[in-house]
């Protein structure tokens, strides 16, 4: 077997082309995840504000 | 000379396959019963502070549904009722199902722990831990005892709701436990009669499968019958008001009564189809009219103070 590839020569396309559906879907599943990481940052902060700042200070 | 690399097909999993993996209407329930354990404890919770608690058990329980899916896929494919669920159905793969209950087990505990109260969140982890380990993995395909055991991990809520308010465990809650935990057999066996060959086909050992349909009706209205005047102990034993009585005893008179029909039943399954459905509301109506005791309670001692 013999391999010449030149500076001109294109390269094959490589990778996963996603389908519309595919893309439609992932952007869905990155947005869920987004604002449940949002929820979770709120959530974290309210609850400092209410427990006070010794939050992760208290006995077991 | 060619190289086929073999890549995992891109994920077609929607948002709503991922809830689904949650099994809502289970969730719904759990939270329902985790809010009421955690009203009827004694003591001031910080809304905030129950809000989080009550979002970490629905994620808790959440978890552990989508782990009894990705364990149960080859089950689920079999029978009718679950073919349609999002691993079967080809649009989640397994390994993406486990990620996802695995980690939002994880965090569900550990925000629980750190927010809230670690016996809480020990709580919730026992529950998952028994709901995966216990019922799904060992008990579901072995035993017809199955739903019998492995119904504590969905009595549990209630527990973990007092736990969230009080930091600890006491007879009130335990109560609550038993309740739904002698709910469980009648109410799966019910459902059970007639999804018999369902189950059959999917190897699942259900009474009805082992034990025949006659013995699966007597251990009905056996389990109904304890759970009658399980219903009604928080009356009996005075910690809850004469309303939460009448409801009680008279939701348990109908249920021993559907569970008397369920036992004379000999053609057709209308009386198991009414028990299943009225065994829903019973519980329902027993948590619904705790929530209304207390705020009722709580409100005439607040005017009598």
């Amino acid at each position: 077997m013999t391999m010449s590839l030149s500076m001109n020569d294109e390269k094959p396309e490589t990778g996963i082309k996603l389908t519309e559906q595919q893309l439609r879907v992932r952007r869905a599943r990155s947005i869920a995840i987004a604002v449940s990481l949002g929820v979770l940052v709120i959530l974290f902060y309210i609850v400092t504000l209410v427990k006070g700042p010794g939050v992760l200070n208290r006995p077991l | 000379m060619s190289v086929t690399l073999s890549r995992a097909e891109p994920s077609i999993a929607g948002v709503g396959d991922y809830v689904a993996l949650l099994k809502p209407r289970v969730m719904s329930l759990v939270v329902f019963t985790a809010f009421v354990g955690l009203l009827i404890a004694p003591g001031h919770l910080h809304p905030v502070i129950a809000f989080t608690a009550l979002l970490c058990i629905a994620v808790g329980a959440g978890a552990a549904g989508a782990l009894n899916m990705w364990y149960d896929a080859d089950i689920d494919a079999r029978m009718t009722r679950t073919e349609e669920r999002p691993i079967p159905a080809g649009r989640v793969a397994p390994g993406e199902a486990l990620a996802f209950g695995v980690t939002l087990a994880v965090f569900a505990v550990v925000v629980l722990g750190l927010l809230v109260n670690v016996v809480a969140a020990a709580l919730l982890a026992l529950t998952i831990a028994f709901y995966v380990f216990v019922y799904t993995m060992w008990l579901k395909r072995s035993t017809p005892q199955n739903i019998v055991i492995g119904g504590a991990a969905g009595a549990l809520p209630p527990v973990i709701g007092w736990a969230a308010a009080t930091g600890g465990i006491a007879i009130e809650p335990v109560l609550l436990f038993l309740i739904i935990f002698f709910w469980t057999p009648p109410h799966f066996w019910a459902l059970s009669l007639y999804r018999t060959e369902d189950y059959a086909r999917a190897g699942v050992p259900m009474l009805p499968v082992v034990a025949g349909e006659a013995e699966t009706r007597r251990q009905i209205l056996l389990y109904t019958l304890v759970l009658a005047p399980l219903g009604a102990a928080p009356w009996f034993l005075g910690y809850t008001g004469p309303l939460y009585g009448a409801v009680a005893v008279a939701a348990g008179a109908v249920i021993v009564a559907l569970a008397l029909r369920v036992r004379g039943e000999r053609n057709g399954h209308a009386a198991s189809k009414r028990m299943f459905a009225f065994s829903i509301l019973y519980l329902f109506l027993l948590f619904a009219t705790l929530l209304v005791d207390r705020v009722a309670g709580g409100l005439s001692g607040h005017f009598a103070a």
